[in-house]
């Protein structure tokens, strides 16, 4: 007769498992249906997008004005406090963002100065090396894009990225539409009800404003700025020889935060 | 059998605790499910795909629309009669069906589905 | 096997309760923690990893000290070892989950988990992390479990375990080399971009482990009737004295290299850690601390007179294990976000919610050990009888 005990449980353990498999197995394996019934269009052609900002022609006021143009358009919360704080454009000083380059006696206009910074978009990044799960990747156009669906807030891009580009929803940042404080701070979020915001334990930063380029804008902050000064920020592809950013850089010096860790960054600075 | 008391007790227990919600619910029955299209949703006829496919497969079309979308870059669909929209839950989809809790919600409610779509993606702003 | 685990005296259960208490408390946190996102703990943009990780990250290097039990005995056939193997694989076991389950507290998206296996990435290294770690778990389950299930019926164990603990001894140093390049291969974080990191790693694996199993050792003689053996733990000794040799001598090889030449962005993280920068402090007395019971540690463990007296030893074992644990677990994470990408300081210490989560997961994870542990003590008692 027999099956013991033992024997029972492992043969009903093993089935179950096996039922379990065998679910999963005939969905992954059944072809999608969708597939062939949605269609490209594709919209943007670069290759390789790259941004230049003219310090000399930037100032904080103007930096501002960009930083609210994207925060605006991205439903970037402003949580108020530094170490929760979600950023995807932002100011700094030249000391700390050029911290390699910074000596007791840089002239004056540029020790002063405020420079505009965000996700440097890098040729080679490091972010991308380490996602486990290619929540973030670099696109066929350069763009190093998120997709917050696949995240799974494991941190370990924001720990690669040499530039401290990167922010992390450490709470839910809609709750910046109860709590009392941060409600004065952010008086009418959502501020875009056509872009989504995100929710808590994903990673986000600027992503040149792919749903912009996809419609033929140029990206908010960029718009921003030449809405209140011409030349102050341009935007382009770098892989386009008659381009206007490769004239600019074919004209001007230009310098990038921390070249020698080799990521190529593709945000440059007119000094 | 050994131990005959304890089983019979335990089993008591366990089949009570097991049917413990249908006698907690016992003589209630939930309300069925009556979605209402907007005015604007009538008056399109059409959505993406036909309604059939749409009630059954929504949630497959949005999540291969998420993944094209973010991922591929392909943010326009094609649909059978021609027309293109733009994949979007909030910007395309909830333009006709702006009215959440008197058509997605009533199913979902019902069937006691929560998707998380809502975490991030904006819902429209019902009167 | 499992029901000499049910079986067992008042002070073994009540170790068990109070570890469960432990575990609860931790899981009432980590529920809170869920619900409201990990902005209850003290990390933040700059210090983006914390505890959490530096937690995974030293008991990564306990898992791996596993090897130093198996590999004299199955490659070199030294047969005392034999009577401890199970010792070491049941603590790589217990190791291991705690570095899941560290992994996983210290998740955005836990629920997401999945993701690492369903969009597998062979470029990034948390990928390959998943992989040996998962893989060593299940190496030592089957190692262990079988080995200990033969031990029980009076047979030798089925051949094709062979294989399968030959595969553990380079699975184990992997899991450790696969840590360090989680860190050494990163190019903006300056205090872990060193060839040297998985070194470290090894060296400092290879002495808190066995000084914790050296302790486990005499703790199993004192509360049971299985002697794990005199020349076991004097053998052991002598590995954990090489290794805390080897792992302070390359603590001061980095010293040399990022002080003699003299490169800003190397020296600041070093700085931080044991003298402060920018009025932020509070790491350096802990690291000074290690390195007092480093140095104490490496007194009593070379000097062979205090080397075999076993209770001196075993206050060698804890500061063995203080000054890895402080160097690891406290110093190594913190150390390499701050100063951060703009050369800023921004504190990080573990929130109240944070550390009880901690705690939770340590009890989880010596409460899977002390059940394994009971098991395999009490199959050796009845073998013995």
């Amino acid at each position: 007769m027999g099956v013991n005990r033992r024997e029972f449980l492992k043969i009903a353990g093993i089935s179950t498992l096996f039922g379990l498999g065998g679910k999963a197995a005939i969905e992954v394996l059944a072809p999608g249906e969708l597939e062939a019934r949605t269609e490209a269009l594709p919209l943007t052609e670069g290759k390789r997008w790259a941004m230049v900002v003219d310090a000399h022609k930037m100032d904080d006021a103007l930096m501002d004005k960009c930083i609210e143009a994207c925060h605006r358009e991205h439903n970037v919360p402003d949580l108020g406090n530094p170490k929760e704080e979600i950023k995807w454009l932002w100011k700094e000083d030249y000391h700390h963002s050029f911290p390699g380059q910074q000596h007791e006696w840089i002239a004056e206009d540029i020790k002063h100065k405020n420079f505009l910074l965000m996700c440097n978009h890098c040729t080679n990044p490091p972010c991308c090396r380490v996602c486990p799960t290619q929540a973030t990747w670099q696109r066929e156009d350069g763009i190093v894009m998120m997709d917050q669906h696949r995240c799974i807030g494991c941190r370990f891009c924001m720990a690669a990225c040499p530039f401290g580009a990167r922010s992390f929803n450490w709470g839910d940042p809609r709750r910046v539409m109860t709590v009392e404080k941060l409600k004065e701070l952010n008086p009418n979020f959502p501020t875009n009800r056509d872009y989504p915001t995100r929710s808590k334990g994903v990673v986000e930063k600027c992503t040149f404003c792919t749903e912009r380029l996809a419609k033929g804008q140029i990206p908010a902050c960029v718009e921003a700025a030449n809405a209140v000064k011409e030349g102050a920020m341009f935007f382009g592809d770098l892989s386009d020889p008659d381009s206007e950013v490769r004239g600019v850089l074919k004209k001007h010096y230009t310098i990038r935060r921390k070249p020698e860790l080799g990521s190529g960054p593709n945000l440059f600075f007119i000094v | 059998m050994y131990d005959g008391g304890k089983i019979i007790v335990g089993l008591i227990i366990g089949v009570g605790l097991l049917l413990s919600p249908f006698i907690y619910n016992a003589g209630t029955a939930a309300k069925a499910p009556d979605p209402e299209l907007t005015p604007k949703a009538k008056e399109a006829k059409v959505c993406v795909k036909s309604k059939a496919y749409m009630t059954a497969n929504h949630f497959s079309l949005l999540d291969v629309w998420r993944h094209t979308v973010v991922r591929d870059g392909e943010r326009y669909f094609k649909a059978e009669d021609g027309k293109i929209y733009y994949k979007s839950l909030q910007v395309t989809c909830m333009d006709c069906h702006s009215n959440k809790s008197k058509f997605c919600d009533q199913c979902h409610d019902y069937l006691n589905i929560d998707p998380y779509c809502w975490d991030c993606h904006i819902e429209p702003e019902e009167k | 096997m499992l029901d000499r685990a049910l079986k067992g005296t008042g002070g073994y259960w009540g170790w068990l309760i109070f570890l469960l208490a432990l575990m609860g408390i931790g899981f009432g946190c980590w529920l809170y923690q869920f619900h409201e996102g990990l902005r209850i703990t003290g990390m933040s943009r700059d210090v983006s990893w914390g505890f959490y990780i530096a937690q995974f990250t030293y008991l990564v290097g306990v898992a791996a000290s596993g090897v130093m039990v198996v590999l004299p005995y199955y490659l070199h056939d030294y047969k005392a070892f034999g009577r401890i193997t199970i010792l070491g694989e049941f603590l790589a076991i217990a190791a291991v989950l705690m570095c899941l389950l560290f992994i996983f507290v210290d998740l955005g998206n836990p629920v997401r988990i999945m993701n690492v296996i369903m969009y597998p990435t062979p470029n990034s290294i948390l990928f390959w992390d998943m992989v040996v770690l998962n893989g060593y778990l299940l190496l030592n389950i089957l190692i262990g479990w079988n080995v200990l299930s033969a031990e029980r019926k009076g047979v030798h164990y089925p051949k094709w375990v062979v294989p399968l603990i030959y595969i553990s001894i380079p699975w184990a140093f992997s899991i450790h080399t696969v840590t360090a390049f989680l860190y050494a291969g990163l190019p903006g974080r300056h205090y872990w971009l060193t060839a040297i990191m998985a070194a470290r790693f090894l060296s400092s694996a290879f002495c808190s482990g066995p000084a914790l199993l050296i302790l486990l050792c005499l703790i199993v003689r004192r509360v049971t009737n299985f002697d794990p053996g005199k020349e076991q733990i004097r053998t052991l000794a002598g590995i954990v004295t090489y290794a805390m040799l080897l792992n302070v001598f390359f603590f001061f090889l980095e010293v040399f290299t990022v002080f003699y030449s003299q490169i800003p962005s190397h020296m600041e993280s070093f700085k931080f850690l044991f003298l402060g920068l920018e009025g932020h402090g509070r790491l350096a007395p802990w690291m000074w601390t290690a390195a007092g019971f480093a140095f104490l540690s490496l007194i009593l463990l070379v000097i062979p007179a205090t080397r075999r007296k076993e209770d001196i030893l075993a206050v060698a074992c804890i500061s063995v294990i203080i000054a890895t644990w402080i160097d690891k677990g406290m110093g190594l994470v913190i150390g390499g976000f701050t100063p951060n990408p703009f050369e800023r300081v921004f504190p990080y210490w573990p929130t109240t919610p944070e550390i009880l989560i901690t705690i939770g997961v340590w009890a989880t994870g010596f409460f899977v050990l002390t059940v394994l542990y009971k098991i395999a003590v009490s199959i050796k008692e009845e073998v013995a009888a």
